[in-house]
């Protein structure tokens, strides 16, 4: 039994600043343990990945979001639904490649990194790539593979952060060997 | 007020300097004395330290004005709500720039502790935060 009532004002809210710190205790204390820059990287789309396998259903049960017809509307919906109620921000869906198979979202005030400054010697740390995780996982969930990277950082020294999405195929449901 | 030197220090929870920048006027710029000037300046900053924390307790504000006086140098000492310590060691009086350069110096010392990679009490390495504190010590201390 799903719940389909709206909640009007969710009375748990956490101030945007309580969530910026945790994030960044959180990479902070994943460098102290790792040290090597990749290992973080692998572990920040790893967490990312295992958020996206459960707020896709949190997600789909809040916006009532219908089946998108093609790769152009599961770009829309991203980035003007799906990033506006988890993170309160829109990027923008540009550079779609020729095929329509890629696209970027470009990120202007990532709320994960107010106040970042990466440390020296950390320059491969890729400080959100838990959003290419959750990004994947997600996508996952409702039967798209696709590929996320990084391609622009602010933190590195760009004007924006760019998210490339690329699309590798679309997943069947596997019936479990044994059945018929 | 130009002609007067200043210098600045950030002293965190041992008395370890955090952060350190002096402020000449470019006529003092070259002089060769400077570098001896380094070891007495942080001399006095470091004999200071008794006194600004005698006198934190005394009052509400974080800024404590001038707590003590050295030869020709005065000292002037801020201290913020988790007590690290900003020292200012002048050699003329300009309560009102230097009360203006703590404050905006205690705006940025908090942003910049909101990074999640800076450990208190360890040193400012950030190009960033040193900018910013050359761009106020340009506005109220040496104009």
């Amino acid at each position: 039994m799903s719940r389909q009532t709206a909640r009007p004002t969710d009375s748990r809210k956490v101030s945007a600043e309580l969530f910026t710190l945790t994030y960044g205790a959180l990479v902070s204390q994943l460098l102290k343990d790792y040290e090597n820059d990749d290992d973080v990287n692998k572990q920040l789309e790893k967490i990312g990945y295992n958020i996206g396998i459960r707020a896709i259903e949190d997600f789909l049960a809040r916006s009532n979001v219908t089946r998108c017809n093609d790769f152009r509307e599961t770009a829309d919906v991203i980035s003007k639904i799906a990033f506006k109620m988890f993170l309160g921000i829109s990027p923008a869906v540009t550079n779609w490649s020729p095929a329509g198979d890629e696209f970027s979202l470009l990120i202007e005030n990532n709320p994960l990194t107010d106040f970042v400054e990466l440390p020296e010697g950390h320059n491969k740390l890729n400080y959100s790539c838990v959003l290419c995780g959750a990004l994947k996982g997600a996508l996952e969930m409702v039967q798209l593979e696709v590929d996320v990277k990084i391609v622009q950082d602010q933190l590195k020294g760009d004007n924006v952060t760019e998210l490339r999405v690329k699309f590798i195929k679309r997943l069947e449901d596997a019936i479990p060997a044994g059945e018929d | 007020m130009s002609g007067g030197s200043y210098y600045f220090v950030i002293v965190g929870h041992h008395d370890n300097p955090v952060f350190e920048m002096d402020f000449m006027p470019s006529a003092k710029a070259n002089d060769p004395k400077r570098e001896d000037h380094r070891h007495l300046n942080q001399f006095i900053a470091h004999a200071s330290l008794d006194l600004v924390d005698e006198q934190m307790w005394t009052t509400n504000n974080m800024y404590l004005k001038m707590v003590d006086k050295f030869n020709e140098w005065f000292v002037s000492a801020f201290v913020t709500a988790s007590r690290m310590r900003f020292v200012m060691l002048h050699d003329e009086k300009n309560e009102d720039g230097i009360k203006n350069f703590f404050q905006e110096i205690y705006e940025t010392y908090v942003k910049h502790s909101m990074n999640p990679f800076y450990e208190i009490n360890t040193p400012i390495k950030s190009a960033n935060f040193e900018r910013k504190v050359q761009f106020y010590g340009r506005k109220y201390l040496t104009t």
